[in-house]
């Protein structure tokens, strides 16, 4: 028992190595000179500045606005981005019409269309949570797709065997056997997401982690932009977390 | 005292009613090549309690025929009934074990072999007491809450003969259900099938192409010729029972197996000739 405890410490600890020594030598690099200190702040300097953007910032509020949204984005993935994939593997005449272009949608920079999304949506967290649906929409439709036509024949044939109707065979079978493919596309779908949402936000001062981003930059407070940089980080890990954490309670074979 | 017939003798066994009748199988498939006679003429049946045994070259039609019997494969000449009742689609009376690893991932072994009975409607406490008694009867115990992927190989398809032994069906039907695994645990694997047939009594119909699991486990052995698939003998096999994989090293046993070697041997030398002139032809090409 502690062996293993020991073994999955092991990975953690090297994780956290690693992160440490990285952070130390960018801290070297600055100080030595051979990285401007006045284009990228020292990593100390970036820790120091932690407790005032969340005390003069407000970062605790800004934080959950982002995570709302994000949290928003990824409900909306999950309904509409399963849903079409699922539409999109049962009805083969749709799927070959539409599956180019939703493979041609997943690398455009959706991002560029937030004018459009404004007239729409107005300057509002709509506009911001829509970008970030609309930049995940294409990978968790392609995953799903993907995890559902993946699906063992075997596994295919012995629900046919039992006699189970189309609707309990997708249910009982195909869902579950495409489940951990689809939460790769809902995880790749969250930070095409996340990207897009902290970027709309930077882009129309509006929002949570994003705008204060921008309102750092424009104030040239580099180590204040870096630590809120750290808080979209941590939206990300929390998120990561909780799909995690959903998937091992959907599959907890995986 | 080895018994064999022709095809053109009758190949019945049938002590009691026959339960399972396949009446002049002709299976047809469309190709590149054209029209591709994948199994022609086979008739064969199977007493309730017979465990039969269908061997046969690669790519004789065997899967084609477990396919049919099994309900999975449509558009057949001929017909397929068991205890009197044309097969047209998956029949209740016909449980199916597969070659493939065919275990759930997503479920543990209770609840893969409770899993027919969960579609059939049956209450969770009384589908779990029942799905514990063919887990046992598949030496499973102990290993109730665990998943596939923490079983081997061999416990993994026993798993799948629990799961379709859960749904009662008159006739088991497998396809090579020990082929992806290592001789000793197929051996093991076949006592296991014996005492379970024993148990059970339950009528079995097992394609394979290992002719050690054919004459251990079956009353009779059904040898199907290379393509197209027919009946070439059938071998009626008479060991006594309760057997064990310890009847391999049997004199009996092992004339058995030499019986059946030189019917297939001409089939599988066929079929290596015919896939040689088709890589062959494919290279000119």
């Amino acid at each position: 028992m502690i062996a293993r405890t020991q073994r999955n410490l092991i990975p953690f600890a090297l994780g956290l190595g690693t992160l440490i020594a990285a952070i130390a030598f960018m801290e070297l690099l600055i100080r030595v000179g051979l990285v401007n200190r006045f284009i990228v702040p020292m990593p100390s300097q970036i820790a120091g500045a932690f407790e005032r953007v969340i005390v003069e910032e407000d970062i605790p509020h800004r934080f959950l606005v982002t995570a709302r949204e994000a949290l928003w984005a990824t409900t909306l993935l999950a309904v509409f981005g399963i849903g079409i994939g699922i539409l999109l593997y049962r009805v083969k005449l749709l799927r070959d019409a539409t599956e180019t272009w939703v493979a041609a949608m997943a690398s455009a920079p959706t991002v560029l269309m937030y004018p459009l999304f404004l007239v729409i949506f107005g300057r509002s967290e709509k506009t911001i949570i829509m970008m970030g649906f609309v930049a995940g929409l294409p990978a968790v439709i392609l995953k799903t797709i993907e995890g559902l036509a993946g699906t063992r024949r075997v596994l295919v044939d012995v629900g046919r065997s039992l006699k189970l109707s189309e609707v309990q065979l997708f249910w009982k079978i195909y869902f579950p056997a495409a489940m951990p493919t689809i939460f790769v596309g809902m995880r790749l779908g969250m930070i095409f997401a996340l990207i897009n949402i902290v970027g709309v936000e930077f882009l129309i001062n509006f929002g949570g982690l994003g705008q204060l981003i921008n309102d750092l930059a424009e104030r040239y407070d580099l180590p204040g932009t870096y630590a809120a940089i750290c808080f979209v980080i941590l939206v990300s890990v929390l998120f990561f977390f909780l799909t995690d954490r959903l998937e091992k309670w959907l599959r907890p074979a995986d | 005292m080895t018994s064999a017939t022709r095809p053109d003798q009758a190949p019945r066994a049938s002590p009691s009613a026959p339960l399972l009748v396949a009446d002049d199988i002709v299976k047809k498939f469309e190709t590149p090549d054209g029209v591709m006679t994948a199994v022609d003429g086979m008739s064969f049946d199977v007493a309730a309690g017979e465990f039969l045994a269908v061997i046969g070259p690669s790519g004789c039609g065997k899967s084609t025929l477990f396919n049919i019997i099994g309900g999975l494969l449509g558009d057949y000449e001929g017909r397929v009934t068991v205890a009197g009742e044309t097969v047209t689609g998956p029949h209740p009376s016909v449980g199916m074990v597969f070659q493939e690893e065919s275990a759930f991932p997503w479920r543990t072994v209770t609840e893969n072999v409770a899993f027919p009975l969960e579609i059939a409607g049956m209450p969770k406490a009384q589908r779990i007491e029942r799905a514990r008694h063919f887990i046992d009867l598949v030496g499973l115990h102990g290993f109730e809450k665990r998943y596939p992927a923490e079983l081997s190989g061999g416990m993994r398809q026993r798993v799948a003969i629990a799961r379709t032994l859960a749904s009662e069906p008159k006739i088991l039907l497998m396809d090579e259900p020990f082929g992806a695994l290592d001789e000793q645990t197929r051996l093991l694997l076949g006592d296991k099938v014996l005492q379970i047939q024993d148990q059970l009594k339950q009528t079995c119909l097992l394609i394979t192409h290992n002719i050690t699991e054919a004459v251990q486990l079956a009353d009779r052995v059904l040898v199907m010729s290379y393509r197209p698939g027919t009946l070439k003998r059938m071998v009626a096999i008479d060991l006594p029972r309760p057997r064990s994989s310890e009847i391999v090293s049997s004199d009996k046993f092992g004339h058995y197996v030499a019986q059946i070697w030189r019917d297939l041997r001409e089939e599988a030398s066929r079929g290596m000739r015919d896939d040689e002139e088709h890589m062959l032809g494919g290279h000119k090409t």
